[in-house]
């Protein structure tokens, strides 16, 4: 993989311990310019953590880091101007306006003033907090004072983009403008951009690669379609709605089964049941469910569906844990 | 984005030091805040009302010390009813407020606000946030004392119709200057709770808590320690010297008292020692004034401590904040 395009984020084997417990287990990441990567994972996975690495902002135990080609813990400065940073609760000087924010940010990063009012200017529009930009943070509801993080995150013009849980507290309609916001950092100015989140539906579409990240590890890494693939593992899901109980169910399904813990069934609703078999059995899942009398509704096959993958994982993950 | 990754017109030159960008930011955020406000106006309500009573006071013996120099300094050091102190012993006591006022909540203030990882994720060193703090506040400090000392200068013209003298003024400079590094040991102090506690409420309690026990309590402490050390035998007059001794030493471990000392000597022409005095020492001596380098020398060592202690303490806040996580 030495043509395409530049990489702008490079981790080998990242690895952060506090105490006794260890964040981050050993990660590797690649971002190249013009691209969204998502980090996906749940609270706590060590999310944060390994973007505080990316920034230089808490020091690695093992492994190497390149940002834009440079060592963060070695060249901090150098590093900071060329990425552009929203932290996950991001705050503002609560006194201060909008602008004034914005303003400080760039007096920090040394830009001229002209071209700092100019780019501020422009950057409130993008985010839409045009009208609110002089008016002191303080009166910001939550969405805007995201709204604002991310127009703070790029003041700096920065090659690469790391954005902590962007969407949280944003409203719907604002999701989806801050989507196609992203979508143009990466795709029409060329930026590397990088963002965590712990809402998969939130950045399926928008993000080019995604990895999976818990408890410190990446357990799959690729595109929708890859990870779909990397991580079915034989089974399929189905949710069913009956108005039935779990025994009925599970005893329907496990009949003639060798071990009975190969069917899952969990209720997920009101009478609605996530069903979990080996794939080649999915299709018998109706006929098996009517030939014990039991009242179905509604099948649906959920086995594709990366949503559905992520959360097994993630709950995979809480029961380990 | 109007401008791109590939053509990136921006000149990296270094104009400003980051903690001169944060010092500036954060001297304007002072300059705007109610706390200033409130204590000009308490520091500048206390610094009158004194100096007024001490002129009307002087007023009074005007007649019989006409001529006598040092007059002017007088309105500073002369503590007159109805007011229970003087200029010197009011700024002493409350400058130390003005210093936590400003730095108590200096960084835990920021992580409150959520603005810290915002702020260390740009170009600037880690220490520039504190460094910038630290100065802006020393600037605002240097301001309101200032502007303390030069309505009150001004008043005591108009009251008393005196003209100072340039060694009085020189010896109000230095003054100034030494209240200027006392409220900075107590800057120092307020920035290292901010850095070590987590919130800005336990911090202003904690820092005045230590004010207030050495400003009241400190001779208290020193006299108890002394006690200990060296007990007094009623019979052995050395003992009550080697007590003596050990009492001076001890209450100079408080800044408290080394301002004091520091402030006397500079604004008093005529202390001539700091330390144990005995009556054979003072029997005709002849009362005469000392040269502002003799008070200087006099007062050397605590302004030397003074100094100390404030690089000492805020040396201990950026250490304890270099080393704490970003996100905590």
């Amino acid at each position: 993989m030495t043509n395409g395009p530049e990489v702008l984020v490079e981790s080998r084997g990242l690895a952060k311990r506090y105490g006794s417990t260890t964040a981050v287990d050993g990660i590797d990441l690649t971002v190249r310019a013009g691209e969204v990567f998502g980090l996906l994972g749940p609270n706590g996975a060590g999310k944060t953590t390994s973007v505080l690495m990316l920034l230089g902002l808490s020091e690695p135990d093992t492994g190497t880091i390149e940002v834009c080609g440079l060592d963060p813990s070695r060249n901090p400065l150098a590093v900071k101007r060329q990425v552009g940073y929203l932290p996950d609760t991001v705050g503002f000087y609560e006194q201060l306006t909008g602008r004034q924010n914005l303003r400080y940010t760039a007096q920090l990063n040394e830009l001229p003033p002209d071209m700092a009012e100019a780019r501020i200017d422009d950057l409130l529009i993008q985010v839409g907090l045009a009208a609110a930009a002089d008016r002191p943070v303080g009166g910001y509801s939550r969405g805007m004072r995201q709204r604002l993080g991310l127009a703070d995150a790029l003041v700096k013009d920065p090659r690469v983009v790391i954005l902590d849980e962007p969407m949280v507290g944003i409203d719907p309609e604002g999701v989806l403008e801050i989507q196609g916001l992203i979508a143009r950092l990466a795709r029409e100015d060329g930026r590397a951009v990088l963002l965590t989140s712990h809402m998969l539906h939130q950045v399926q579409q928008l993000c080019d690669r995604m990895a999976i990240f818990v408890d410190g590890r990446v357990l799959a890494e690729g595109s929708a379609a890859e990870l779909a693939a990397a991580l079915a593992d034989g089974r399929s899901v189905l949710e069913v709605v009956a108005a039935s109980g779990r025994e009925p169910i599970h005893a329907a399904l496990a009949a003639g089964q060798a071990d009975d813990s190969v069917v899952d069934v969990r209720l997920v609703g009101a009478d609605r049941w996530r069903i979990s078999v080996p794939a080649a059995r999915a299709v018998d899942v109706l006929p098996a469910l009517v030939r014990a009398g039991i009242d179905v509704r509604e099948v649906r096959d959920l086995g594709s569906d990366l949503d559905e993958i992520y959360h097994r994982y993630f709950a995979d993950s809480r029961e380990v844990a | 984005m109007t401008t791109h990754a590939e053509s990136r017109p921006i000149q990296w030159t270094r104009r400003r030091p980051g903690w001169a960008v944060v010092a500036r930011k954060e001297f304007a955020d002072h300059l705007r805040s109610a706390r200033f406000v409130a204590m000009l106006f308490l520091l500048g309500l206390v610094a009158v009302s004194s100096v007024y009573a001490a002129a009307q006071a002087l007023r009074d013996v005007a007649p019989a010390t006409a001529g006598l120099s040092g007059m002017f300094l007088r309105l500073f050091t002369v503590q007159a009813d109805p007011v229970p102190f003087s200029f010197l012993t009011f700024v002493g006591f409350l400058a130390p407020i003005l210093g936590i006022a400003l730095a108590f909540d200096a960084v835990n203030g920021e992580r409150a606000q959520g603005t810290l990882p915002r702020l260390v994720s740009q170009p600037i060193h880690r220490d520039d946030v504190v460094n910038g703090k630290f100065v802006a506040a020393l600037a605002v400090v240097g301001l309101i004392m200032l502007v303390v000392a030069l309505v009150v200068a001004g008043l005591g013209i108009i009251l008393l119709g005196i003209v100072p003298t340039v060694a009085e003024v020189t010896r109000l400079v230095v003054w100034l200057a030494a209240a200027i590094v006392y409220v900075g040991v107590w800057l120092a102090f307020a920035t290292l709770c901010s850095v070590w506690l987590r919130r800005a409420s336990t911090s202003a309690m904690v820092a005045i808590g230590l004010w207030l026990v050495l400003a009241l309590f400190g001779a208290l402490f020193a006299q108890l320690a002394a006690d200990v050390l060296s007990p007094v035998d009623p019979t052995d007059p050395a003992t009550a010297l080697a007590n003596a001794r050990n009492e001076i030493t001890l209450s100079r471990l408080s800044p408290v008292v080394l301002y004091e000392e520091t402030a006397t000597a500079l604004l008093n022409p005529e202390v001539r020692s700091l330390g144990f005095v005995t009556l054979d020492q003072i029997d005709r001596a002849i009362v005469s004034e000392l040269s502002l380098s003799q008070s200087l020398l006099l007062v050397w060592p605590q302004l030397v401590g003074l100094v100390a202690a404030t690089v000492v303490i805020f040396a201990a806040a950026y250490v304890l904040f270099m080393r704490q996580e970003v996100r905590a």
